[in-house]
């Protein structure tokens, strides 16, 4: 059967979730081969559990290069591969680097790029979300191999243990492709919540929580729930929340099972970051609030006193 | 310093947004295009660094005839003057073909940095900076939220997924703003009158030196083989708070089984 590569897509010694959905994905098109690049010592902690969804081979391309010059380099060690072992496949996750990896392989490969995928066929067929996701697309790679950015949560990741075999790749990055210096890279406290694009639940506040203080209440449900803390443009440029949180169409697109909306009036630009949820949950005093029209559950009310009592109630439930 | 800005004409992402009676491409004859709006931030950025240090700004876009009007609107907030390149062969391109137009452009052009927006609203690629470095042997710094001239280069300081990072480039650069970097100003009456004056170069395919059959539908490397709009989301049930607003709210959550 043929390969199918995986880029690898970790948070430090931690596979993230998208990477296990694409491993699942790539079964429907052969054998998937988990490819890791980065700096020494990047691969070991990850290949147990690449190996656990199904991983047949474990492609480590490490050298310091790859870690202290941004992405132009990965591209290349990934362009070489592609042409050494011609899979039938690549797939990249849809954050910011895959991208930008994704669109140097496109051109140097002359091979099209597909990106926000959420499926994927055998016969290479893509779906993809369009429009922030009010369209859905069928499309198809014309050119090369099917060469596609895999959004998250587009699937549940379903384990297929293996034990992949390892395989070094020697990396020599060129000087064409050092042209971007890493200075200094800051790591912001991560904290104990989830990732926000990956969250299976996601709290978001807007213009309507009123003040950085009160963001505590919407963390608060967050952290009852297990969920991530999201934003609205209103409140990050209010400051209420950092920048970093806003979900929407110039910030995080989101696709969790249960979004909570609260003082949130459900702009297009906001819908266009989480209108793919499966579950939507509003709070909102004004009854005409767009948020609604799409809410599978809307409390029309003050979401100071409706937050607090479903913080006491789910406590009671315990 | 000679900085080109890199424009897109996108449909107003405010408002309905289709698919064109092919299902292929982006309904772009409907009333309501605008610069994609991280656009103008790189606008901005440009003008900005033009006030430090001098040279020309000059704005470069891709697309049909009626992007110079979003273009002419873009040359009010401040740039010197634009290049537009519009030809009926480039309708139709993916973003492969779309990059091979811009780079061929650009070639033309002297310029010491390229400004573009992290991402257009329309495609929402966030590729065509990389694209753009590969093909031109340029270094890409991406999503900037500050940008310096530094000595024979650029610093920029990008959000990333884990916090943040500082980047340096030297030499040419393009480098991509994202909408956290700066306040676009508005255009004023002065600007918006001297923009009827400034020079717009149209340019062809031709006179680039592209192959038609490079670009375009023809061209594209993908292929759209159906599109249909999202079932529109039901509005589900809703709840008046009359004192137990939360509760029942709990008793939702609790039946879908989130608690
Ligand atoms: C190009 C472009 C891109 C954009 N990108 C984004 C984006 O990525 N993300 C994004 O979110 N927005 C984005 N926006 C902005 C968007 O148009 C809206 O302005 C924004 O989403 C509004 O945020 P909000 O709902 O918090 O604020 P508002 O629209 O002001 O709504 C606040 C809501 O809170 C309710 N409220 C107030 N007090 C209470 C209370 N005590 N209890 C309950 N409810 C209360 C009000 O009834 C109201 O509905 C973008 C805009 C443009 C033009
Ligand atoms: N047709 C075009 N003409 C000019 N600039 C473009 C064009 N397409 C994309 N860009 C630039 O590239 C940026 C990123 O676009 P994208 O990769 O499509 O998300 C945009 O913000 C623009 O600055």
């Amino acid at each position: 059967m043929a390969e199918v590569f995986v880029v690898v897509d970790a948070q430090g010694d931690t596979v993230r979730k998208v990477t296990l959905e694409m491993l699942t994905m790539a079964r429907a098109l052969g054998e998937p081969s988990a490819i890791v690049l980065g700096a020494p010592g990047t691969a070991a902690p990850l290949v147990e559990t690449l190996g656990q969804y199904g991983a047949q081979k474990v492609y480590t391309a490490e050298h310091a290069d790859l870690a202290d010059y941004l992405v132009a380099g990965k591209a290349e060690v990934l362009a070489g591969l592609v042409a050494e072992k011609s899979p039938a496949a690549v797939l990249l996750s849809s954050g910011q680097e895959g991208k930008e990896i994704a669109g140097r392989l496109a051109v140097k490969l002359g091979n099209g790029l597909l990106t926000d995928v959420s499926g994927l066929e055998a016969d290479g067929t893509a779906t993809q979300n369009v429009f922030a996701g009010s369209w859905i697309v069928k499309s198809q790679v014309t050119k090369g191999i099917p060469l596609v950015t895999v959004r998250p949560n587009s699937l549940t990741p379903e384990a297929a243990a293996a034990t992949p075999e390892q395989v070094a790749v020697e990396v020599a990055v060129s000087d064409k492709a050092k042209k971007v210096a890493v200075v200094e890279r800051v790591a912001e406290q991560k904290g104990s919540r989830p990732e926000l694009t990956e969250a299976s639940i996601v709290v978001s506040g807007g213009r309507g929580v009123g003040s950085s203080e009160n963001f505590a209440l919407v963390e608060e449900l967050a952290d009852l729930l297990g969920g991530a803390v999201g934003a609205s443009r209103a409140a990050t440029d209010a400051g209420f929340y950092p920048h970093k949180f806003q979900v929407g169409q110039t910030g995080s697109t989101v696709s969790p099972q249960l979004y909570i909306a609260l003082g949130i009036s459900g702009a297009i630009q906001h819908r266009a970051g989480m209108q793919t949820a499966k579950t939507i949950v509003a709070v909102n005093k004004d009854d005409e609030a767009p948020i609604f029209e799409l809410a599978d559950f809307g409390v029309v009310g003050d979401l100071f006193k409706v937050v607090p009592q479903a913080v006491e109630g789910i406590k009671q439930r315990r | 310093m000679n900085i080109v800005v890199l424009v897109k004409q996108v449909p107003d992402s405010g408002a309905e947004r289709s698919l064109a009676g092919d299902g292929n491409t982006v309904d772009r004859t409907g009333g309501t295009n605008v610069i994609n709006e991280m656009d103008e931030y790189a606008i901005e950025e440009a003008l900005r660094l033009k006030d430090e240090t001098g040279g020309q700004v000059t704005l470069l876009t891709v697309g049909p005839d009626h992007a110079l009007e979003s273009v002419r609107k873009a040359l009010s907030m401040g740039p010197d003057a634009a290049v537009h390149v519009s030809d009926e062969a480039i309708a139709g391109s993916d973003a492969l073909g779309t990059a091979k137009v811009l780079a061929a452009a650009l070639g033309t052009l002297e310029y010491d940095l390229i400004l573009s927006g992290a991402e257009s609203t329309d495609g929402g690629v966030q590729v065509m900076p990389h694209m753009l470095a590969e093909l031109l042997d340029i270094a890409a710094l991406t999503g900037a939220r500050k940008l310096t001239a530094d000595g024979d280069g650029f610093l920029v300081e990008r959000q990333t997924e884990d916090g943040y990072e500082v980047v340096r480039a030297s030499g040419k650069a393009i480098v991509s703003v994202w909408d956290t970097i700066n306040t676009p100003r508005y255009p004023s009456l002065k600007g918006i009158m001297a923009a009827k004056r400034k020079p717009v170069t149209a340019v062809t395919l031709a006179e680039l030196g592209v192959p038609a059959g490079e670009v375009g539908a023809a061209g594209a490397a993908t292929t759209v083989l159906s599109a249909e709009p999202r079932p529109v989301r039901g509005a589900g049930q809703r709840v008046e708070d009359t004192g137990d607003g939360g509760e029942k709210l709990v008793e939702y959550l609790a039946a879908e089984k989130f608690v």
